[in-house]
């Protein structure tokens, strides 16, 4: 009964509903939620993190390796089954997550955001400069396979879109249970007052270190994911406007829930889109106006919105 | 219970949410039956690659369309619209975040009847292997990148090229190097390159510096710069040019970088102590008129704007585009140009309008463009090879405008590899089949 | 010997362009805690218009030489301008927030400066290169340098020393130190902080401006130059320490000599110098050479 919470639940049933989505949206809508359901992940980390008060300007790093494991995986291995991607791909982000973390987790505030953004960059450079890996061009992937089973045509892009589905929510699920573990309640308390969770006897290396290795597994998933719903790796996934735009999202969405940098991959997304549409010469100042409405208005971002909707309608519900 | 009510709350505002997507997607069941062609036209409208390629190509897009909607197209393109259909623009901007999802959305949603454009190297990377999944007709009006059809997509269908890749700017760059300056060329020994850091900068110095070697003995690389793109200063790189004292120095920078390199080259003299070759330069030629010094190598991308050889439809072309632009073409407009009366010689050839008839028609098809014959003889019929033209700056004072002399003309078959071998392989094995005459 | 002197040169020369584009940065920063991003577009509209206005002045025919009057009144001008309307008309309303939303709204203000900027002057390029030919070059170690970059060197120099002066030397400048120090007790003294805060975010947004201005007559103005000064004047800072003007001076010379030393000796590594040294920077000293000492919260 209680083994799943509020948040859980609904992210449960968000599945059959995105599945229906699948076969109700057109194919085109279809490819923007696959492709947010990746990103969102990496925002996800990029959340995470910013309940301790770490903003990383340097998430597409792990973003990137993962895109770019599965894309190495297959184009030097011919390795395209997807679960050995993630093994490599999870190994590969532990290690250097794990390294990188001795580092990063002495850092606070902007000094943890430029050195994560030096640390993306200097990935960013190497790559732009590696021919074999086709320089800024990057490179093509082939269509995943699934322990030996290689759908075709529409089966493949419907099973590669269930398969996101589920290890999204999965993830999130996962993510949820770490907050609500005893790393999520050090990781808040640190935010508030760092000196006082090392009086208690906690150690906030270790409990960021952790964070921090969390937060690039999972952007490491995102980025194997949304690399295999595009077909198509560049460095541009490391570079920090490639990061900026995440923690934007977050920002935007605000840290309350799991779900919210979810939903707001995919609100900014279409907010693009449609921005490029009515206004291909000045979509920025469209998405520039529609940020600053945002924070004047919902300076929590927009999970708040969504907040107070459930919390009226609950609230009105005993009546009813 | 409380599940019950947990579904009830939770599952409303995610069923508010369908439904909002839901109200925003019957906009796409609206399909059009009209008998018009849309065309999607997709280049930079922002950012630094927007004034050089991304605008011309797009005003390029909007003229040829007009004209040919109108008829008014000199001959043999004076027919109405593809064959008689008219065709309904729809333009894009390249650099938006994600250039394969927007693809599949102007494919999907928008309902395209063929896609036009794509200046840089990576778009087209990234959608070559999407439009044949799509099975859309796409032809790419730029990028110059030999990957396409030597190495992505090597079974094409759907996908064509109406431009010559880099490969042939650097070839007939070094051919004008080596073979019409003679009393250089005896002295030719140190060879230098200042490119940007990504694929172009690269692949175009690789190609220069490869070809040089192949047509000269003992030609040593004095000193490789690559910038990073946009840095807009180059004070260091400049001193380690002038320290280097090559004979030659090779550029492929376009735009503000080409620009900016040339203000402070020139400036400091590294074009009177060197042969500059400046592979895409003719977009800066308006721009900055006396201050590129007399007898730099300018290139063009081929045989356009100040290299386009004369014909009604050129004339047509600069004066239509000067008149409604208030500046003359630049070769990214020439490419764009030749991208869409590809689109309509296939469709004129057919007979009619319509996306298959132009992928059947255009494949293999030898048209004539604003810049000379396009000729789609590599990739099985679907990438074309062109002629193209170098020669040497002269800034006219009496005019006011900007020229070039000594030019000499290659015929396409010169400059670019035969079907048969990729880019990579004809250099380095010495141009093998090479037809110069 | 030639290399060891353009080394050193170059370095100067690309440090000065740093400096003057990243201390606008550093001082809003230091005063107002606001990492403003849309000092990138600050940074265009300074280049736009000492490009657009040198183009309009040139075209007269009248001698060069105002043009270097023309330049940084065109800075001022602008910069003052469209700082007091961005301050005044938005960000007043936002003091208080947390500082990572305020680096959301500067980037929300970037971005609406971009295409304000490409609404009003389009996507082709203004050139403005009289300026940084009219006063020729000289030879050093037989490699020719424009004056006009040693007139960048003197006016780096100069704003750093005016800088410096104008916050220790001036009440106005001490007054300024205490808010910094404490926004609550100098209020509680009387300062007007709000005064403050206005102008410090002009005179930051018009160094942007002029950063940009004095490099127009070098460069070809295009779309997108704002977004590429950023992330260089970011680490500029960061390097020299968040706040410190003098710290600001300090990372430009560092990141300027890596970049030359790199350019001369090892160009492969040149892309990613300045994130190298940053990082070597920060192992090192955590919150940058010259930070601001913060008092610590129990």
């Amino acid at each position: 009964m209680k083994f799943f919470d509020k948040t859980e639940w609904s992210l449960l049933y968000a599945l059959p509903v995105l599945i229906i989505l699948l076969f109700v949206l057109p194919t085109w809508l279809v490819n923007y939620v696959q492709v947010s359901m990746g990103m969102g992940l990496v925002a996800l980390a990029v959340m995470i993190q910013m309940r301790a008060g770490l903003v990383s300007f340097g998430q597409g790093l792990y973003f990137c390796i993962g895109g770019y494991t599965a894309g190495m995986a297959s184009k030097f291995w011919n390795i395209s089954d997807i679960f050995v991607i993630f093994a490599i791909a999870i190994v590969a982000t532990l290690v250097v997550a794990g390294v990188l973390g001795f580092l990063l987790r002495r850092y606070r505030e902007i000094f943890f955001a430029m050195l994560t953004l030096a640390v993306s960059m200097i990935l960013f450079a190497l790559l732009s400069s590696s021919h074999e890996l086709g320089s800024t061009d990057g490179f093509n992937l082939p269509q995943a396979s699934y322990l030996g089973w290689r759908p075709e045509g529409e089966t493949a892009g419907a099973t590669l879109f269930i398969l996101t589905a589920i290890l999204t929510l999965a993830c999130a699920i996962l993510i949820n249970r770490f907050l609500r573990g005893p790393i999520g309640k050090i990781i808040e308390a640190i935010r508030e007052n760092e000196l006082r969770v090392e009086y208690l006897g906690a150690s906030a290396h270790v409990s960021v270190h952790i964070l921090y290795m969390v937060a690039a597994v999972i952007s490491a998933i995102g980025g194997v994911l949304w690399a295999m719903a595009l077909g198509h790796v560049t460095p541009e996934m490391a570079n920090w406007t490639t990061s900026g735009q995440f923690v934007f999202i977050v920002i935007l969405a605000g840290t309350g829930n799991v779900f919210a940098p979810l939903i707001g991959t995919l609100i900014l997304e279409v907010l693009r889109v449609y921005a490029v549409e009515i206004s291909p010469n000045t979509w920025q100042m469209i998405l520039g106006t529609v940020m600053l409405l945002t924070i004047v208005f919902l300076p929590k971002g927009l999970w708040s919105l969504f907040e107070g909707f459930v919390k009226r309608l609950s609230s009105k519900e005993p009546a009813a | 219970m409380t599940k019950v009510s947990q579904l009830g709350k939770i599952s409303r505002p995610l069923a508010s949410t369908l439904a909002l997507t839901l109200a925003i997607a019957p906009t796409t069941l609206f399909a059009q039956d009209s008998p018009t062609f849309k065309l999607g036209v997709v280049s930079f409208l922002s950012g630094g690659a927007s004034g050089p390629f991304g605008v011309p190509s797009r005003n390029a897009a909007e003229l040829i369309v007009d004209a040919m909607n109108k008829g008014t197209l000199p001959a043999p393109y004076d027919s109405v619209g593809f064959a008689g259909t008219l065709v309904e623009p729809l333009f894009v901007d390249e650099a938006s975040k994600n250039v394969v999802a927007d693809y599949q959305r102007l494919v999907q949603k928008d309902e395209v009847d063929g896609i036009v454009g794509y200046n840089s190297s990576g778009s087209c990377v990234a959608i070559a292997p999407e439009v044949e999944k799509l099975e859309t007709l796409t032809v790419l009006s730029a990028c110059g990148t030999s990957q396409i059809f030597e190495e992505i997509v090597t079974e094409p269908k759907y996908l064509f090229r109406a431009a010559s890749h880099a490969t042939m700017d650097n070839v007939a760059a070094a051919r004008y190097v080596v073979e019409h300056t003679p009393e250089a060329v005896e002295k030719l020994s140190d060879i230098a390159g200042i490119n940007q850091n990504y694929s172009w900068g690269f692949d175009s110095w690789r190609d220069f510096s490869a070809s040089i070697k192949v047509l000269k003995d003992d030609v040593e690389i004095a000193n490789e710069q690559f910038p990073k793109i946009f840095a807009g200063q180059y004070g260091a790189e400049i001193s380690a040019l002038l320290t280097a004292r090559a004979d030659v120095v090779h550029s492929s920078f376009w735009g503000g970088d080409l620009e900016a390199l040339v203000i402070q080259g020139a400036g400091r003299g590294l074009f009177g102590r060197t042969q500059m070759v400046l592979t895409s330069s003719d977009t800066a030629i308006h721009r900055l008129g006396r201050q590129i010094p007399d007898g730099t190598i300018i290139g063009a991308r081929g045989s356009y704007s100040i290299y386009a050889p004369k014909s009604d439809l050129n004339d047509w072309f600069r004066q239509a585009y000067y008149d409604r632009y208030g500046v003359y073409p630049v070769h990214p407009a020439y490419q764009m140009a030749n991208a869409v009366l590809g689109m309509k010689a296939a469709a004129d050839k057919a007979g009619v309008g319509t996306e298959e008839a132009i992928i059947a028609n255009l494949k293999g098809l030898s048209y004539e463009g604003p810049g000379g014959t396009v000729d789609m003889a590599l990739a099985d019929g679907h990438q074309a090879i062109t002629g193209s033209a170098y020669g040497t700056y002269k800034f006219d004072t009496e005019t006011g405008l900007g020229t070039v002399e000594n030019i000499v003309t290659y015929k396409a078959e010169c400059i670019n590899p035969p079907a048969d071998l990729t880019s990579q392989e004809w250099i380095t094995g010495g141009f093998v089949g090479a037809d110069c005459e | 010997m030639i290399t060891t002197v353009a080394i050193i040169l170059d370095g100067f020369g690309f440090a000065a362009w740093l400096f003057l584009s990243s201390v606008g940065l550093t001082l809003i920063y230091g005063v107002m805690r606001i990492l403003n991003i849309s000092h990138g577009g600050f940074y265009a509209l300074g280049a736009y218009s000492a490009a657009w206005a040198v183009g309009l002045y040139t075209q007269t025919g009248n001698t060069i030489a105002l043009t270097y009057l023309i330049i940084p009144l065109a800075a001022i001008i602008v910069g003052t301008l469209t700082g007091l309307l961005v301050e005044r008309g938005l960000l007043r309303f936002m003091y208080g927030h947390e500082e990572v939303l305020m680096v959301l709204v500067t980037y929300a203000v970037f971005l609406i400066l971009e295409d304000a900027t490409k609404l009003i002057w389009g996507t082709e390029s203004y050139v403005a290169y009289q300026p940084a030919y009219w006063l020729g070059t000289i030879d050093v170690a037989g490699i020719p340098y424009t004056i006009y970059k040693f007139l960048i060197i003197g006016t780096a120099l100069a704003v750093g020393a005016g800088l410096y002066w104008g916050l220790n030397r001036t009440r106005a400048g001490k007054l300024l130190l205490v808010v910094i120090h404490d926004r609550e007790v100098s209020a509680a003294l009387g300062i007007n902080v709000t005064l403050f805060f206005t102008v410090t975010f002009v005179i930051g947004t018009t160094l942007g401006a002029l950063g940009g201005a004095l490099t127009a007559p070098e460069i070809s103005v295009v779309p997108g130059i704002g977004a590429e000064v950023i992330v260089m004047a970011f680490a500029v800072i960061v390097i020299g320490g968040m706040g410190s003007v003098g710290g600001a001076m300090i990372g430009a010379v560092i990141v300027g000599f890596a970049r030359a030393l790199s350019v001369h000796l090892y160009p492969p590594i040149e892309m990613f110098s300045i994130y190298l040294v940053m990082a070597m920077v920060l192992a090192i000293k955590p919150y940058g050479l010259f930070a601001l000492a913060e008092g610590r919260k129990i």
